[in-house]
C-alpha cells in the first residue's frame, strides 16, 4: 500500500473455515479514518464473516487485526465496543417498549438518590447526544412508535454514544424509502465530517457509488479489489464481484402472451386499495411499480386471498371468483412469493426437502391412510432442487443456512412443484446477490414461457424495467399508468408513481 | 374525540372493568354497598398480590405456573410459624417471604442457568411445592393460627381491609420499580430483546434469578394472608391460582410475548374476576356456570382489547 497515513485498522491475511466451506481466505482488509468504505460482494462472499470477526461476534482461524496500528485481539463483542467499533445490523435490535434515551443509554442510565432513573439528566444527556449527531427526535418517544428509519438513527446514536469511532452497517437501507435513505445519508456524511469512520456493506450499487469514498470487493472469501469510488464504474464493481462481465443482465423478453389469466376489477380495501384494477395473461410477467405504500403489497395479497377485500370483481379463467383465503387462491392455481421470505416464506428450520414438497403433501400421500410417501417426495425435491440449480450440501440441510439467493429458489420451487398458472411474486430478489439475481429472473422468464401469467412487484426500477413484458405504476391505491416493455423508462415510471398524472389505455376489454 | 380514542386504547381494561361495576349496580341488589365491595377487595387482594410477581416475570418474556403451589407451601410454612412455633408476627412474615422466595429462585436458577424454559422449570416446582407442601402438612390443614396473623387476614385498618393495604403497598412499590429503577427498566428490555439487553452489559441471568424470587416472595406473601384470612393452613389451598393470575395478567394487557405492560392493568385484570365471580355469586348463578362465564370473560375481554390497540388495519406491506 502506498498509502502514508496509518490506517485505522488493519485485518490482515485473516482465515476463516466453517464445516465444509472456507468462508474467508487470507483476507486482508483496511480502513483509512474517517473514510467511508463500501463492502460489496455476492452473498456468501464473506462479507458477513469478516463484520463478525471485527466486532468480536466470531474468531478468525488465523490472521491478526490492528486498530490504530496496534494489534488487537477481540474476543467478544464486549470488547469490540470498547475499542470503539460498533456495528448496525440489518435486523434492528431497538426494544420499542423503551424510550428513545432509554435505548441509547442502555444500561447507563444515571440515578439518582434511593437508585431511581434519573429521567431529566436522562434526558438531558440524550438531547446533547442528539444534537451533536445532528438527529431530530424526542429522547422521551418511544422507540416502537418511530419509523425504522428513526429508529436506525436510534441505534447509530446508541452506538456513537459508546464513542465507537467505527461504525458498521450491514445493508442499514434494506427497509428505507428513498426519502429516509436520502435522511440516512445526510447523517452518515455528517458523522463522517466528525470523524467517524463508516464500514458500508450493501448490495445496491448507486448507493455505495453515492456515500462511499473507498470499495472493497469479496468473492468466494477472497480479497479481490480496493479502490477509490472515481476509479470504478457500478459495471467494473459487478464485474469484479462475480468474476465474469455481466454484458446481459436481464433475460431477453418472452413470446407474445397467450389468453387472459387474471383480471381484477375495481379493488377496495381502505386504507390502501382504492379500485386498482390489472389484467394478466399467460406467458407473461407483468411488473408492479410503485413507491412504498402505494398498495402494491396489498394488491397482492387480497388478489391471493390473504386479506379480504371490500368490493371489487376478481376473475380468473374468465369466471369471476370469491377467495375467502389463500387455499381457495390455490386451489384455482394461484401461487404467491411474500416479500419476506423469512417470516413468511420459509420454514426456516426445516429441511430443503420438507420445504420444497410441504404444499404437496397431499399428493404425495397414499390413498389408503394418507401416510406420506417419502421415497417419492424425496424423488420430487431432488428434482426441484436439480431444475432450479439450488445450491445445498444435501437436501436434508435446514433452509435457514442456505444464502438468500437459494432460499427464495427454494420458495419459488415449492410453487413449481404444483404447476400453478398464475404466479405473484413481491420484491422476488431483495437481498439477494447479483448471480443469484439474473438466476431467479432467468427462472421467472422460464415459467412465463411455459405459460404461466406472473406478476412481479418490485421496488427495484431496473428490475421492473428489464424482466417485465409490462408495466403498471401504482399509486395511492390505484393503478396510474401502464406501459410496454419498449415504452418504459425510470423517469417515466418515477415521474407517475409520485406525481399527479395518469396514463391507462381503455378498459381492460378493448386490448384483447 | 382523539384524546378520548387514545385514553380508551390505553385504558380499555379499565372501561370493561368499570362496565362490569355498573352492569351488577344496576342489575343485582346489594352489590353497590361498601360492606360487598370491600368484601370484594380482600378476597381479590391475594390474587391480585400474586399477579404482580406473575406480572414480573411476563415482563420478561417468562411465566410462573408455581405461584398456586407456592401459596399453599408458604401458607403452611406460616401456619407451622404461627400455630406451633409461636413465633411473632414479623418472623412469620420473613418465614413465609424467604420461603416464597427460596423456591421462586430456584426456578430462576433453573431458567437462567439451567437453561430450562421457565414454563418446564415452574411446572417441575408446581408439582414439587406441591408435594413439598403435603409432606410439611401431612395433607391435613394446620389450625390454631395465632391472632396477630389472624388479623392480617381478617382485620381491618382505618375502615378498610388488611390485605388491601398490602395490596396497595405491594402494588406502589413494584410501579415504582418496574417505573423508576434500572432494573424495572431493564425487564421491559429484557422481554423486549435478551440478546439486545446482554450486549449492554446487563447481567440478564442474574435478573431472571430475581424476577423469579420476586414472583416467589409475593406468593409467600398471598400465602400467609390466605392462612390468616382461613384461619389454617390447607394443604389444597391456592389450586389453580396460577392460572387466576395469568388470566388477570394478560387481561391487564401484559404481553406474553414479554417487554410490554405494567402492574396496574394486573391489578385491575384482577379486580374484573373478583368482581365477576362476586357478582354472579349474589346473582345466584351456580358456580359451575360461573366458571364458563369467566372463560368467555377472559376472551371477550382480550379481544376488545386488541381491537382498540389497533384501530387500523392488520400490518401489510
Amino acid at each position: 500500500m502506498t498509502d502514508t497515513r496509518t490506517p485505522l485498522l488493519r485485518m490482515v491475511e485473516i482465515t476463516k473455515t466453517f464445516p465444509g466451506v472456507r468462508a474467508l481466505d487470507r483476507v486482508t482488509f483496511q480502513v483509512d479514518p474517517g473514510e467511508v468504505h463500501g463492502l460489496v460482494g455476492e452473498n456468501g462472499a464473506g462479507k458477513s464473516t469478516l463484520m463478525k470477526i471485527l466486532t468480536g461476534a466470531l474468531q478468525p482461524d488465523s490472521g491478526t487485526i490492528e486498530l490504530r496500528g496496534r494489534p488487537v485481539r477481540i474476543p467478544d463483542p464486549g470488547t469490540g465496543q470498547r475499542l470503539g467499533i460498533a456495528i448496525i445490523h440489518q435486523e434492528l435490535t431497538v426494544l420499542p417498549e423503551l424510550s428513545v434515551a432509554e435505548n441509547i443509554f442502555l444500561g447507563r442510565e444515571p440515578t439518582g438518590p434511593l437508585g431511581l432513573v434519573d429521567w431529566s439528566r436522562l434526558y438531558r444527556q440524550t438531547q446533547a447526544l442528539l444534537e451533536r449527531l445532528d438527529i431530530d427526535l424526542d429522547p422521551r418517544i418511544r422507540v416502537g412508535e418511530l419509523t425504522i428509519a428513526q429508529q436506525q438513527m436510534v441505534e447509530i446514536a446508541k452506538a456513537l454514544s459508546l464513542n465507537a469511532d467505527l461504525l458498521a452497517m450491514d445493508e442499514p437501507t434494506s427497509a428505507l424509502t428513498e426519502r429516509e435513505t436520502e435522511i440516512l445519508f445526510r447523517l452518515i456524511q455528517g458523522l463522517r465530517d466528525q470523524g467517524v469512520t463508516v464500514i458500508y456493506i450493501s448490495h445496491r450499487l448507486e448507493e455505495i457509488f453515492q456515500i462511499c469514498d473507498r470499495i472493497t470487493v469479496l468473492r468466494d472469501g477472497r480479497h479481490i479489489a480496493t479502490r477509490p469510488v472515481q476509479e470504478l464504474t457500478p459495471q467494473e464493481v459487478v464485474r469484479l464481484m462475480v468474476g465474469r462481465a455481466i454484458t446481459e443482465m436481464y433475460p431477453p423478453p418472452g413470446q407474445a402472451p397467450g389468453p387472459v389469466r387474471l383480471e381484477v376489477r375495481n379493488l377496495h380495501r381502505p386504507p390502501r386499495l382504492h379500485g386498482a384494477s390489472l389484467t394478466l395473461r399467460s406467458g407473461e410477467i407483468l411488473g408492479l411499480a410503485g413507491l412504498v405504500g402505494s398498495g402494491r403489497t396489498d394488491l397482492a395479497r387480497a388478489i391471493f386471498g390473504v386479506d379480504p377485500v371490500e368490493r371489487g370483481e376478481i376473475r380468473v379463467h374468465g369466471r369471476p371468483v370469491t377467495l375467502r383465503s389463500p387455499a381457495d387462491a390455490m386451489a384455482l392455481g394461484m401461487g404467491f412469493v411474500p416479500e419476506d421470505r423469512k417470516s413468511q416464506g420459509l420454514f426456516l428450520q426445516m429441511t430443503v426437502r420438507q420445504n420444497t414438497v410441504i404444499a404437496r403433501l397431499k399428493e404425495l400421500s397414499g390413498r389408503l391412510l394418507g401416510l406420506i410417501d417419502f421415497r417419492r417426495a424425496r424423488t420430487e425435491a431432488l428434482r426441484l432442487v436439480e431444475e432450479l440449480d439450488i445450491r445445498t450440501p444435501s437436501l436434508e440441510q435446514t433452509v435457514r443456512n442456505l444464502s438468500g439467493g437459494n432460499q427464495q429458489k427454494i420458495i419459488i420451487a415449492r410453487w413449481m412443484a404444483r404447476a400453478p398458472s398464475i404466479l405473484i411474486l413481491d420484491e422476488p430478489t431483495r437481498g439477494i446477490d447479483v448471480g443469484a439475481k439474473a438466476e431467479i429472473h432467468a427462472l421467472m422468464r422460464g415459467l412465463a414461457d411455459q405459460g404461466v401469467a406472473i406478476l412481479m412487484i418490485s421496488s427495484e426500477l431496473p428490475e421492473v424495467l428489464g424482466v417485465s413484458d409490462r408495466v403498471l405504476v401504482m399509486r395511492e391505491g390505484r393503478i396510474v399508468a401502464e406501459f410496454h416493455r419498449e415504452e418504459a423508462t425510470q423517469d417515466q415510471v418515477m415521474l407517475y408513481a409520485t406525481g399527479s398524472l395518469e396514463r391507462l389505455p381503455g378498459p381492460p376489454e378493448a386490448q384483447a | 374525540m382523539n384524546e378520548l380514542q387514545a385514553f380508551l386504547r390505553r385504558n380499555g381494561v379499565l372501561v370493561i372493568f368499570l362496565g362490569l361495576v355498573l352492569l351488577f349496580g344496576f342489575t343485582v341488589e346489594r352489590f353497590l354497598t361498601v360492606p360487598n365491595l370491600l368484601n370484594v377487595a380482600r378476597q381479590t387482594s391475594i390474587v391480585a398480590i400474586v399477579s404482580v410477581g406473575m406480572t414480573f416475570t411476563i415482563l420478561t418474556g417468562g411465566i410462573d405456573l408455581s405461584v398456586g403451589s407456592l401459596v399453599a407451601m408458604t401458607g403452611a410454612v406460616a401456619a407451622l410459624a404461627s400455630a406451633q412455633w409461636g413465633w411473632p408476627l414479623p418472623a412469620v412474615f420473613l418465614a413465609a417471604l424467604l420461603s416464597g422466595a427460596a423456591a421462586g429462585a430456584l426456578s430462576g436458577l433453573l431458567v437462567a442457568y439451567g437453561g430450562l424454559p421457565p414454563f418446564v422449570a415452574t411446572l417441575a416446582m408446581l408439582a414439587a411445592a406441591r408435594g413439598a407442601t403435603l409432606v410439611i402438612t401431612d395433607a391435613r390443614p394446620i389450625t390454631g393460627i395465632g391472632p396477630a396473623l389472624r388479623a392480617v387476614g381478617t382485620g381491618a385498618t382505618l375502615g378498610v381491609p388488611n390485605p388491601v393495604w398490602i395490596l396497595a403497598v405491594v402494588s406502589l412499590v413494584a410501579w415504582g420499580v418496574l417505573g423508576h429503577t434500572r432494573f424495572g427498566r431493564h425487564l421491559y428490555a429484557l422481554g423486549g430483546n435478551e440478546e439486545t439487553t446482554r450486549l449492554a452489559g446487563i447481567r440478564v441471568n442474574r435478573m431472571k434469578v430475581a424476577v423469579y424470587g420476586i414472583s416467589g416472595a409475593l406468593a409467600g406473601l398471598a400465602g400467609l394472608i390466605l392462612t390468616g384470612r382461613l384461619n389454617s393452613a390447607q394443604p389444597t389451598a391456592g389450586v389453580a391460582m396460577e392460572l387466576e393470575a395469568i388470566a388477570a395478567v394478560v387481561l391487564g394487557g401484559t404481553s406474553l410475548a414479554g417487554g410490554s405492560g405494567g402492574v396496574g392493568g394486573s391489578i385491575v385484570g384482577a379486580l374484573i374476576m373478583g368482581v365477576l365471580s362476586n357478582g354472579l355469586n349474589l346473582a345466584g348463578v351456580p358456580s359451575y356456570y360461573q366458571q364458563i362465564i369467566q372463560g368467555a370473560v377472559i376472551v371477550l375481554a382480550v379481544v376488545l382489547d386488541s381491537l382498540t390497540r389497533r384501530a387500523g388495519p392488520l400490518r401489510a406491506g
